[in-house]
């Protein structure tokens, strides 16, 4: 890779051991892509939870800190491993509230803002147009690339990690022009009314879409969404395709239909039939609204429908540390509260050590109106089940979905 | 019978491998305590990864990979190579930061040409995966 003065005093370790250590990881990463030189970025968002750093992820953010390491743009946090002030009810026993604080402790050394989100841009700071930045989140990147028209590749934790130390990326994948065209089209009739739907049309996408170099041009939606229905819709694309990047028309500032025939058309059976895979009825132990984290508006429409409710199961909804005071302020948690909910923030469920709690609870069928969480919870064990959020609430009061 | 990759990183390994045409996550589709494949719909489920080749057909998934076959590699439960037909960026910073060897990127389709249970060489100067 081509490097530049600063680069190069960077590798020779005039900036610090942790600074060198960064760039060789960099370098590394971009030579593999066979990437040109290094990309500026504005900000770095680190996804960071203890159940994947695992003891030595902190030891390895702590030895940075002892070798005087500092990030050099604004550097964001992920949801962490837990809700400090709810492990009661997560049960999260003490070594995992001691690895988070470690943590959190390492990343402050660095000068991280432990801002504990994955929907920081509907929280910080949503990026601009051509901004380079280096998101460490899939449903952030997704958004990021596809709504804002940012550029990011997804940054696992190292590399985000890393670009807040070097203050840059290596110059691959979607910083490039030619890597943000549209690959294939998929044409649907369906409209979604529920963020369950937008999540589920997104899932499709993503499966057949298929993997993170493609970038699928969605036609046929007949209105706009809106900021929550993109976040559910780009977080399952993501999860079920690996996909980076969108085309949507009138949403994306980049969107061009590619002079491709429609490879695949999705209707309203393919979104029944994907929600159906999953579970579809029965009898619950938990309903969970995570993943993203809930904006202040998914709130209120959830505490709407927990006024006159007692719950049977327990019910998470789960938001971020901007968004949870407001929600407190305006009386939305005291709704769900009220109604036997529970509001956590700065966390997210399947970053929170999902098989422990599922273990610990006796927790196993869990409803959700998260396409993206019922994609990654089979892995954890769990028998999830994908509804609207208001069957999710009915099946907090009845047991049953 | 040799392959060769476009892409690779790490250091030279030998091994006996574990194919199938299905996707790659650490968090979605194992239990990485037991080190196997945990989700029911994985077409590896129930079978222990650590220290053999995984020869699968793309990256899938989030972005935690990157942070756990460092810390899997730490317990000596990681898979000692992976070889992939394509990769996202999380899959090599994650093997980057764990030092954990990957080849990417064939002629066909690697996974139809490798057999499973075989014992190969991964060689990442070279970029080629020898059939022992």
């Amino acid at each position: 890779m081509k490097l530049n003065d600063l680069e190069r005093s960077m590798l020779a370790g005039e900036h610090g051991a942790a600074a060198k250590r960064a760039l060789e990881h960099q370098i590394k990463v971009g030579e593999f892509f066979g990437a040109a030189d290094f990309v500026p970025v504005t900000q770095a968002h680190v996804m960071a939870d203890t159940e994947s750093l695992g003891e030595p992820g902190v030891a390895w953010l702590e030895s940075l800190g002892r070798e005087n390491g500092r990030v050099r743009v604004p550097t964001i946090t992920d949801p962490r491993g837990t809700d400090f002030a709810k492990t009661s009810v997560l049960r999260h026993p003490l070594r995992i509230v001691d690895l988070e604080r470690r943590a959190i402790e390492a990343f402050q050394k660095l000068g991280v803002l432990m801002t504990d989100t994955c929907i920081n841009y509907q929280t910080i700071q949503a990026p601009a147009r051509g901004e380079s930045v280096a998101f460490g989140d899939t449903g952030v990147v997704i958004y990021a690339n596809s709504v804002c028209g940012a550029r990011s590749n997804y940054e696992g934790g190292p590399s985000a990690v890393a670009a807040g130390l070097t203050g840059r990326t290596p110059r691959y994948g979607f910083h490039l022009e030619e890597h943000r065209r549209a690959t294939l089209r998929v044409r649907t009739d369906f409209m979604p009314k529920s963020l369950n739907e937008w999540g589920a049309l997104g899932g499709l996408v993503g499966r057949l879409a298929g993997n993170y170099w493609a970038v699928p041009y969605l036609e046929g939606l007949d209105a706009v969404p809106g900021s929550d229905e993109l976040k559910h819709f780009g977080a399952a694309m993501a999860s079920f395709g690996s996909i980076a990047m969108y085309h949507l028309a009138g949403v994306t500032p980049e969107a061009a239909a590619p002079a491709l025939p429609v490879a695949h058309r999705i209707g309203q059976g393919d979104v029944a039939a994907l929600q159906a895979a999953y579970a579809p009825q029965g009898e619950i132990d938990v309903v969970v609204f995570s993943a993203p984290q809930l904006s202040l508006y998914e709130l209120r429409e959830l505490a709407a429908m927990c006024d006159g409710r007692r719950f049977t199961k327990p019910l998470l909804a789960v938001t971020s540390p901007q968004i949870k005071p407001d929600a407190d302020r305006f009386g939305l948690t005291k709704r769900i509260e009220d109604a036997g909910g529970h509001v956590l923030a700065g966390m997210c469920f399947y970053q929170s050590y999902a098989r422990e709690i599922a273990e610990a609870n006796g927790w196993k069928r869990l409803a959700t109106n998260s396409a993206k969480l019922v994609n990654i919870l089979g892995g954890y064990g769990y028998v999830p089940l994908l509804a609207s959020m208001e069957h999710c609430v009915d099946a907090a009061e009845k047991g049953r979905l | 019978m040799i392959y060769s990759a476009r892409h690779a990183i790490g250091k030279p390994v030998r091994g006996q491998t574990l194919v199938a045409h299905d996707g790659f996550s650490a968090r979605y589709d194992l239990d990485r305590i037991k080190g196997v494949f945990s989700r029911a719909t994985h077409k590896l489920a129930g079978q222990s990864y650590a220290g053999r080749i995984l020869v699968l057909d793309t990256a899938k998934g989030g972005v935690a990979s990157a942070w756990m076959l460092h810390e899997m590699a730490t317990r000596g439960l990681v898979p000692l190579a992976l070889v992939l037909n394509s990769v996202n960026p999380i899959l090599v910073q994650g093997a980057a930061f764990g030092n954990v060897t990957m080849l990417v990127g064939f002629d066909g389709d690697i996974t139809a040409q490798v057999p499973h249970g075989a014992t190969v060489e991964l060689d990442p100067a070279a970029r080629t995966l020898r059939v022992l």
